[in-house]
């Protein structure tokens, strides 16, 4: 089952990726494959490494070993087709900022050195937020947008990159009902143009709604594939441990009512 | 007999800076000193405006008042959300420092309030003002440090449970009944007028150094709270003996060696702490990478034992490739696995070793209960 | 004294034009400082400045500027790439890697200029100057040196402007989009080093952190706009330092940098009462207003709802009772509903003291004030300015 080194084919090919802080390991020799064109989840219970993989992948964080290929290329030269949705939580919001400044950020990259933002720049970014419901409060102070909103002008700065592959940490954690499904529409039209969506999800409920493709994540790769297949009782138990007593039989009805895994291991 | 009684002044000063300075540090309000520190020259001007004298008790009361009110109004402004805390503990203390110096230009010209002896102190002169005790010569100075170190070191002894629980955890603290609130202000006054007593021999700028550094030198050699402030003493006794040193030898201030040779104490600390030290980790992380790398080594075996392209992906030269390991790297791992029993050679093939295998199984499949023999050392 | 005489006054408007560069580039670079949460930067940084000045001063022989501020600047970035190392590198936090690499840089420079003046007594050593500033001694030459370096400052801060914003918002994301962060973070420092460098002559070492905080902190009270906040910071920085400078030479005797910074802080308290949306004051207001509103509201409503209890839309309420439902004094609230045509005085009956109605206006807007509590538990709500604040 040797794939061939550079795998074109994956939207994103990770090789025997380990990452540790001193002398705990964060990740260990994860090997992850994911197809162009899905909507992939990583889920996986707190510290299981899950958006230290998506920083290492992104290059924010140093590997100990292991390699990452973004469709056949080294991520460093694929940068222009990667984008990223960053926690919320990253970031200070009260910093005097618009919401379509920030928008513009997502553009900064093309721009290189020295050019300022112009009208063609404005326009790219009203279309992002339009098409996450923002473009009203385009002129808004970020600070006086409400977590859901917040969440909706970070996505619309990963929009505006205009990426094949987009990376997202957490983009539904902390967020009303409405923007939660509004998210979820827009990363499913994504997907039904062709670009693939991977995304740390923090909600074991929503999964097997969501999301068509998943890996279990715990230091370790649990196991990954179409979600299908991979949502098993078995599977959740080794990712999660023996915390899984509180799911029924039927994995995929009875967490619609448990309380979300994460908190209860946190 | 002056020389023990600089260094003993010096000691002193260390001590009860180091001690309040410990709690400091830990709760990451180190330049909360460095504001107190400042602004309380205030309290020492308004003072002197008040009782029109220019020494006695009343200006540890004055330095007192300050110190509280610096920190007050930083938390104060904190408490808006509209500056954050760093912002605001630079807001405050320039302000009541320069109201303080205009009062100075204007009320108090002629009197002699020195502002450099007050920011700068030099503790070789603490000969200047003695006392006669018992028939003995003693320098003020020395006096009303021994005091304050006494002072500090009782609030620091009886109050060392909340003291700890309040630095540690909070909430925890507020539950238990504690008033950890009161408690930090408490500390700052202490601070205050440690500052205000220690002006003469250090200065205010000094100060800080004993306030913040020999802790801190502390807080990278050990986890426990009371062998951090003994080692922060301890610290800062050997500053006031090396600094004072070389100070003679090289015939430079005093209070600033003193202060550099904290600072020395600290870099010791940072490079060479059997624990927190940047040798000890690197070694430790050396350690660790090697470690790391066999049970990669190992468990890239385990991964591809089973595939049906187990020649190539077993062979040495895979290895490059797939761990992006280079030749040397290669060889090193591969040296140091064979000598651990990890694996064995077979002609172009590797293969796992038995106890190799338990590695592996260990750390793919923990689930399975197996107890992880202390192979990898 | 004639005021155009001092304006004329060649020392007088020296150090005022020098004041003014220090007032612009501490503004400009103190944001990115500030906004970073790096605010205690140029405290550190103009203590760890000492040693620099102090070799500057040997090796140049004589108190020229340029070797000074090139000592001062080499000696703060020393001091900020030690305390880098020792953020990353140990359990240090920041707070406590500032105050060792302040209190040790200042140690060495302390001991460094007793040896230079071979006098142990670190008070004759002429440090006064430096301490507080020493504006007076400022000549031209030396304002064309601050001046080069002012818009050396402020040309990379344009030039860069875009990268220095992303960085200071979003270092990761910066990072994503291939900007080097590390980079431009160590020249954001940096800058805030020259920025430090310039002003200590004017303030002195102690009181340059509040050069480098006071007028940012100002300024973000009256913008949400990064734009706008470095440009009024830029305008604070130099009209505390204008004014400062000014003042101190007119009222002899009146070290510069304490009148400079008071008139910064002032700046800034006034910044933080009366701005409008962010200020204090305006917030009060703001909520005393939604306040009253809300007890309008309240008691309204409540009138609607006994009348549709007892069936009866014209229901008389007594006032007193309303009183001691709601535990307040409500009589100024009926007032207020009754000038605004939503209710009617009358007498029930005489004994029995005043009553009120609602008029068809109160029940329209009683039912609106309903509705919309419904529609909006829907909905979340756009916040109000300031809200954010609460």
């Amino acid at each position: 089952m040797t794939p061939s080194v550079h795998e074109p084919n994956l939207a994103l090919h990770v090789e025997d990726l380990t990452v540790s802080y001193g002398a705990k390991p964060v990740l260990w020799d994860i090997d992850l494959d994911i197809p162009p064109g899905v909507l992939a989840a990583i889920v996986g219970p707190n510290g299981a490494g899950k958006s230290t993989l998506i920083k290492t992948v992104l290059g924010l964080i140093k590997p100990a070993a292991g390699h990452v290929y973004i469709y056949g290329q080294p991520y460093e030269q694929q940068r222009r087709i990667v984008g990223y949705v960053p926690q919320r939580s990253s970031v200070d919001w009260d910093f005097p900022t618009t919401a379509i400044d920030v928008v513009t950020m997502g553009l900064y990259g093309r721009l290189g050195w020295l050019r300022r933002p112009g009208k063609a720049e404005k326009k790219l970014a009203e279309e992002a937020l339009e098409q996450v419901g923002m473009l009203d409060f385009a002129g808004r102070q970020i600070s006086q947008l409400s977590g859901g909103q917040q969440q909706r002008v970070f996505l619309a700065r990963a929009l505006v990159q205009n990426a094949d592959i987009y990376f997202m940490d957490e983009p539904m954690a902390g967020v009303d009902a409405t923007t939660e499904r509004a998210i979820i529409n827009l990363l499913r039209r994504l997907r039904d143009n062709g670009k693939t969506v991977i995304v740390v999800h923090h909600d074991l409920s929503t999964v097997t709604n969501y999301f068509d493709w998943m890996l279990f994540l715990n230091v370790r790769t649990i196991a990954q594939g179409p979600v299908k297949e991979v949502y098993t009782k078995d599977n959740l138990r080794a990712a999660y441990g023996d915390m899984v007593a509180l799911l029924s039989q039927n994995p995929l009805e009875a967490v619609q009512d448990a309380p979300v895994q994460d908190d209860i291991l946190s | 007999m002056l020389d023990l009684q600089i260094i003993l002044v010096g000691a002193l000063v260390g001590i009860s800076s180091s001690l309040l300075g410990t709690f400091l540090v830990l709760r990451k309000s180190s330049m909360l000193s460095d504001a107190i520190s400042h602004s309380i020259l205030l309290g020492i001007v308004l003072t002197y405006m008040l009782i029109r004298q220019t020494s006695g008790p009343f200006f540890i009361v004055g330095a007192a008042l300050a110190g509280v009110l610096t920190v007050y109004l930083t938390e104060f402004l904190t408490d808006t959300k509209r500056v954050k805390n760093d912002a605001a503990i630079g807001l405050v203390f320039p302000a009541l420092f320069s109201i303080a110096v205009i009062l100075i230009n204007v009320f108090a010209r002629n009197v002699h309030i020195d502002i450099d002896a007050v920011l700068f102190g030099e503790i070789g002169f603490i000969w200047l003002d003695t006392l006669s005790l018992g028939g003995f010569d003693i320098p003020v100075s020395l006096v009303t440090m021994s005091i304050i170190a006494a002072i500090n070191l009782a609030f620091v002894l009886i109050f060392y449970k909340e003291l700890k629980i309040s630095t540690f955890d909070e909430a925890l603290a507020k539950a238990l009944g504690y008033k950890p609130g009161l408690l930090f202000y408490a500390l700052l006054t202490l601070t205050s007028v440690t500052a205000v007593t220690a002006f003469d021999a250090v200065g205010a700028i000094l100060l800080i150094a004993f306030i913040i550094v020999p802790p801190a030198a502390a807080y990278l050699l050990t986890d426990k709270l009371w062998r951090m402030m003994l080692y922060g003493s301890l610290i800062s006794v050997g500053s006031s003996l090396l600094g004072y040193y070389l100070a003679i030898v090289w015939d430079v201030s005093i209070a600033g060696m003193m202060a550099v040779m904290t600072g020395i104490f600290l870099i010791l600390a940072f490079l060479f702490s059997p624990r927190y030290g940047l040798i000890a980790q690197e070694l430790i992380r050396r350690n660790q990478r090697f470690d790391n790398e066999e049970r990669a080594l190992v468990v890239h075996l385990y991964n591809h034992e089973e595939s049906v392209h187990r020649a190539e992906e077993n062979v040495v030269g895979a290895l490059n490739e797939h761990l992006r390991w280079n030749r040397e790297k290669t060889q090193n791992v591969l040296m140091r696995s064979l000598d651990e029993r990890l694996i064995l050679r077979e002609g172009n093939t590797l293969m796992l070793t038995p106890k190799g295998r338990i590695v592996a199984q260990e750390i793919m499949e923990p689930w399975r209960g197996n107890a992880r023999p202390d192979i990898v050392s | 004294m004639d005021i155009f005489a001092l304006l004329n006054d060649f020392t007088i408007r020296n150090v005022a034009l020098g004041a003014m560069f220090l007032g612009v580039s501490s503004g400009v670079l103190g944001s990115f400082a500030v906004l970073r949460k790096q605010s205690l930067l140029g405290d550190m940084l103009s203590h760890a400045a000492l040693p620099g000045i102090v070799l500057g001063f040997m090796v140049a022989g004589t108190r020229q500027l340029l070797p000074l501020l090139l000592g001062a600047l080499i000696s703060g970035t020393l001091a900020a790439l030690f305390m880098l190392l020792l953020i990353k590198r140990s359990r240090l936090k920041t707070d406590a890697a500032l105050g060792i690499v302040l209190s040790f840089f200042f140690a060495i420079g302390i001991v460094l200029l007793t040896l230079v003046q071979g006098n142990p007594n670190a008070n004759q050593a002429g440090l006064t100057g430096f301490l507080f500033g020493q504006a007076a001694s400022i000549v031209p030459s030396d304002l064309w040196i601050l001046a080069v370096v002012t818009g050396f400052a402020l040309v990379i801060v344009t030039l860069l402007w875009k990268e220095f914003k992303v960085v200071t918002f979003d270092a990761q994301f910066a990072h994503t989009l291939g900007f080097p962060t590390g980079v431009l973070e160590i020249a954001l420092t940096s800058m805030v080093a020259l920025a430090v460098v310039i002003g200590l002559q004017f303030v002195g070492v102690i009181l340059m952190a509040a050069m480098i905080i006071a007028p940012a902190v100002a300024a973000r009270q009256w913008t949400e706009r990064l734009e706008i906040m470095v440009l009024l910071a830029a305008l604070f920085g130099a009209l505390s330092g204008v004014v400062g400078a000014v003042i101190s030479a007119l009222a002899r005797g009146l070290s510069t940098g304490p009148v400079i910074v008071l008139c910064a802080s002032l700046i800034v308290l006034i910044s933080l009462l009366f701005a409008p949306n962010r200020g204090l004051l305006w917030a009060a207001l703001k909520q005393r207003q939604h306040r009253a509103s809300l007890r309008s509201q309240q008691i309204l409503t409540s009138l609607y709802k006994l009348g549709e209890e007892h069936n009866n839309p014209a229901y008389l309420t007594e006032q007193g009772m309303m009183s001691a439902y709601f535990g307040a004094d409500t009589a100024r609230v009926f007032k207020r509903l009754e000038s605004r045509g939503f209710i009617s005085r009358t007498v029930h009956m005489p004994e029995e003291g005043e009553h009120w109605e609602l008029t068809p206006a109160g029940r329209q807007e009683a039912e609106r004030i309903l509705q919309s509590f419904e529609a909006s538990s829907e909905n979340p709500k756009l916040e109000t300015p300031g809200a954010s604040y609460a």
